[in-house]
């Protein structure tokens, strides 16, 4: 098998071997959960529902009148117990959500999952590209790589930019999770349907999906289930960020996606193999986003795991069915995984859609930094081609113009560079510090 | 449970190579080369060594110390400016010299600039260029081998490029010393720099790790030979017989004061090269590594400046311009 790749990148360990074989595991729905009324790119939602409002499992209680939105669902049946501001374990400042605690006849949580809806079961065949955009909106699904873009946004792209294929992204390049490996290998044909339904509202014949090369039992069970799919699986080499949407464009296809524009502005669209799966959920069985699967992983982790779980359900909760988490005054604990993911600064933050993992660290604290002997590492690594010594000197510096100019705005934030450093300088935060500032100045 | 976490910006998982790794494998990669040094030029060769290393190490102390900075000198860094120092001067330089350099070296060439990673000069060069105007007779009373660590013969003698020089001037014969006696370190020069076997080792190592990239050595040395080819001379002669080897693998690359950019790196390597060329050709000295490579770290920050990565997606820059 010949693998495909980009340029620079970095190798790091990818430490799956903890759950890389263990089966995904369904976490019994939860008495209370916290749902965030914003949990993807774009305008939050204002709650449907209010405080004393009995809900059911699957019920919409958020949404957005703004088209770059996706709406919110009760994952679990019950009474909402309060509309407040609460902790998000993505964005800094308390966010409103609803919190709803399980009725005592938790009858319907406790059947698995909501029932399927009326009308759904006819074969999505029949359906108009409008009726399934229509149906992927109303289930809220969004990108569940970790980015939260509502996917029916990714869906519509614009006529004067025809899209000729779907990369369907099963790279999971972030070491320690194993989620989507886990969903390829059990779920593979329903990511496969979700595939052809996606290639259905985009109009496109041709689809790949981009899988690397240390989950060869799940590329060589997708090449079997995809024989006649018109799905193409493609073997991509062992390479942080591989998955990427540029850098797995750029392996797939071989289209480099230009500075400051989006893979339609080179006929692609990208979606992650949960994603896809999401989109199955929500057209063939009419199933709103209410739980997805998470790796819970690190050496702080009783017992990792791969779960499927409840929207809404706290960090300590999930924390403690994976035989709960070593904690003391050094312990990190991130949303997502070690490259890219959120520290957090408390368990009580709940999954959301775009939590793709939970890891804990016993000994979270970093080396202390050293000055910078530019031995030019970052820029090697870069893969999109930046110089992120230069960029965090101008930022170190407040120049943001300066920054702008070395291009801080094409940075995808893969932490390639800060990974490498030798002297540990937070290169990341320099680049998120100077687009920060950047946004601002407007 | 405690409810006290470390929270920082991501990524939170780092490669475990440190600047106090680099330098200290560049001690290891270095070692050879002293070691077989003080087999060609004897003990004087060890102890210029010792005191070129010890006085930059207190130097940097000092330093740090009347600066008011943190005391660095487990990293490294000055080990090896000391021993970069010690293997460009001869084997029968005086002590003190030594340490004047050492001083030259850390404090002014690299303290006052504002520590490791801020100097402009590579250190020990320029610690080199400063005792070459101020003792030259010193710095070029160079030794012939004794290849016995006992002995330390102060019988000097020209170095192989000196004696072309020489012979140039007065248009007389030249004969070069045996290819093998250039590769093994044993001809008259700095201490460090003769025996190529033993620095081509090392560096083979630093490159295998990393830590050097082939590409300033490969274009500095390419560069070299072939303006020495255009010019009449022995290409083979002027890589081997002085410090080009020495240069261009351990100085050249030094990571401070060199670009960060792989295409920065081909123009200061190829630059380096032929300046180097240039010099021994129709400059004053017969040797010209030392000046190229300084006078190469000036243009570093315009190089630096000028020669950026493609970047990803460059063909929509334009676009982004206009927009």
């Amino acid at each position: 098998m010949r693998l495909k790749s980009f340029r620079g990148g970095v190798h790091a360990p990818d430490r799956k071997e903890a759950t890389r074989d263990r089966p995904i595991e369904v976490l019994p729905p939860p008495a209370r959960v916290v749902i965030p009324l914003q949990q993807h790119t774009g305008a939050p939602c204002e709650a449907l529902v209010k405080e004393g409002d009995a809900v059911a499992l699957g019920q919409k209680i958020g949404d957005s009148k703004a088209f770059v939105s996706a709406p919110v669902h009760a994952s679990i049946a019950g009474k909402v117990t309060a509309v407040q501001l609460l902790p998000h374990p993505v964005l800094p400042k308390p966010v409103l959500s609803v919190v709803i605690e399980a009725g005592e006849t938790p009858e319907v949580a406790a059947a698995g999952g909501p029932p399927d809806q009326a009308g759904y079961a006819a074969g999505w065949e029949s359906l108009t590209v409008e009726q399934i955009k229509g149906s992927i909106r109303e289930a809220g699904v969004v990108g569940l790589g970790g980015a939260a873009f509502p996917t029916h946004v990714k869906l519509s792209p614009s006529p004067e930019k025809p899209v000729d294929t779907l990369v369907l992204n099963g790279v999971e390049c972030e070491p320690y999770l194993t989620n989507d490996h886990r969903l390829m290998l059990e779920r593979g044909e329903e990511i496969l349907e979700g595939a052809r339904i996606v290639m259905k509202v985009l109009g496109v014949r041709r689809a790949f999906l981009g899988i690397e090369a240390n989950k060869l039992d799940a590329i060589r069970h997708m090449e079997k289930l995809a024989v006649g799919a018109g799905v193409e699986v493609v073997g991509l080499k062992v390479k942080y960020p591989q998955g990427a949407e540029k850098q797995l464009i750029k392996a797939v296809l071989n289209r480099e996606v230009p500075s400051g524009g989006l893979p339609f502005d080179v006929g692609v669209v990208v979606q992650n193999v949960g994603t896809v799966l999401a989109v199955r959920e929500a057209v063939v069985r009419g199933k709103p986003l209410i739980e997805r699967v998470l790796t819970v992983s690190g050496d702080g982790v009783g017992e990792p795991k791969n779960l499927l779980v409840r929207l809404g359900t706290s960090f300590a909760a999930v924390l403690e069915a994976c035989g709960g988490a070593t904690l003391d005054g050094e312990a990190k604990v991130l949303m997502g995984g070690p490259m890219m993911g959120i520290a957090q600064y408390s368990l009580e933050v709940p999954v959301i859609k775009g939590t793709s993992g939970i890891l804990v660290f016993r000994r979270g604290r970093l080396e202390r930094e050293t000055p910078c002997i530019k031995c030019g590492r970052c820029v090697e690594v870069c893969p999109m081609g930046l110089m992120p010594v230069r960029i965090a000197d101008y930022a170190e510096k407040d120049n943001f113009a300066m920054c702008q100019e070395y291009g801080v705005k094409d940075c995808i934030e893969c932490g390639a560079c800060a990974f490498v450093c030798d002297t540990r300088r937070p290169l990341v935060h320099w680049v998120k510090y100077a687009k920060w500032n950047l946004a601002r100045k407007k | 449970m405690s409810d006290r976490f470390v929270v920082s910006a991501s990524p939170h998982l780092r490669d475990t190579m440190n600047t106090r790794k680099v330098m200290w494998w560049v001690v290891i990669a270095l070692a050879p080369a002293g070691l077989s040094s003080v087999w060609i030029f004897g003990w004087r060769s060890l102890l210029v060594q010792a005191v070129s290393v010890a006085a930059c190490l207190a130097a940097e102390a000092l330093s740090e110390l009347a600066l008011k900075r943190p005391i660095t000198i487990g990293d490294g860094s000055a080990v090896v400016t000391g021993l970069l120092l010690a293997f460009c001067c001869p084997a029968s330089s005086p002590w003190w010299m030594m340490v004047i350099g050492a001083a030259a070296a850390i404090f002014l060439v690299k303290q006052l600039f504002g520590g490791i990673g801020y100097n402009i000069f590579n250190p020990a060069l320029a610690a080199r260029a400063v005792l070459l105007s101020s003792w030259p007779v010193a710095m070029t009373a160079w030794s012939e081998p004794v290849r016995s660590f006992f002995r330390a013969d102060v019988i000097t003698a020209a170095t192989p490029l000196g004696l072309m020089k020489e012979a140039a001037r007065i248009q007389g014969p030249f004969t070069p010393p045996s290819y093998l006696d250039q590769l093994l370190g044993n001809i008259p020069g700095s201490l460090g720099e003769t025996c190529k076997v033993a620095l081509l080792a090392g560096a083979l190592l630093l490159m295998i790790l990393r830590i050097v990239d082939w590409r300033t050595p490969v274009s500095f040395l390419a560069a070299m030979a072939a303006l020495s080819a255009l010019l009449g001379r022995n290409p083979a002669f002027d890589l081997l017989s002085g410090g080009a080897v020495l240069g261009a693998f351990f100085m050249a690359t030094d990571m401070v004061t060199s670009p960060t950019t792989k295409t920065g790196r081909w123009i200061f390597g190829a630059a380096c090269g032929l300046l180097s060329v240039l010099i021994r050709a129709y400059g004053g000295f017969p040797e010209g590594v030392c000046y190229a490579i300084l006078f190469m770290n000036c243009l570093n920050p315009s190089i630096e400046q000028y020669v950026r990565p493609r970047r990803f997606g460059a063909r929509g820059l334009r676009k982004e311009a206009t927009r």
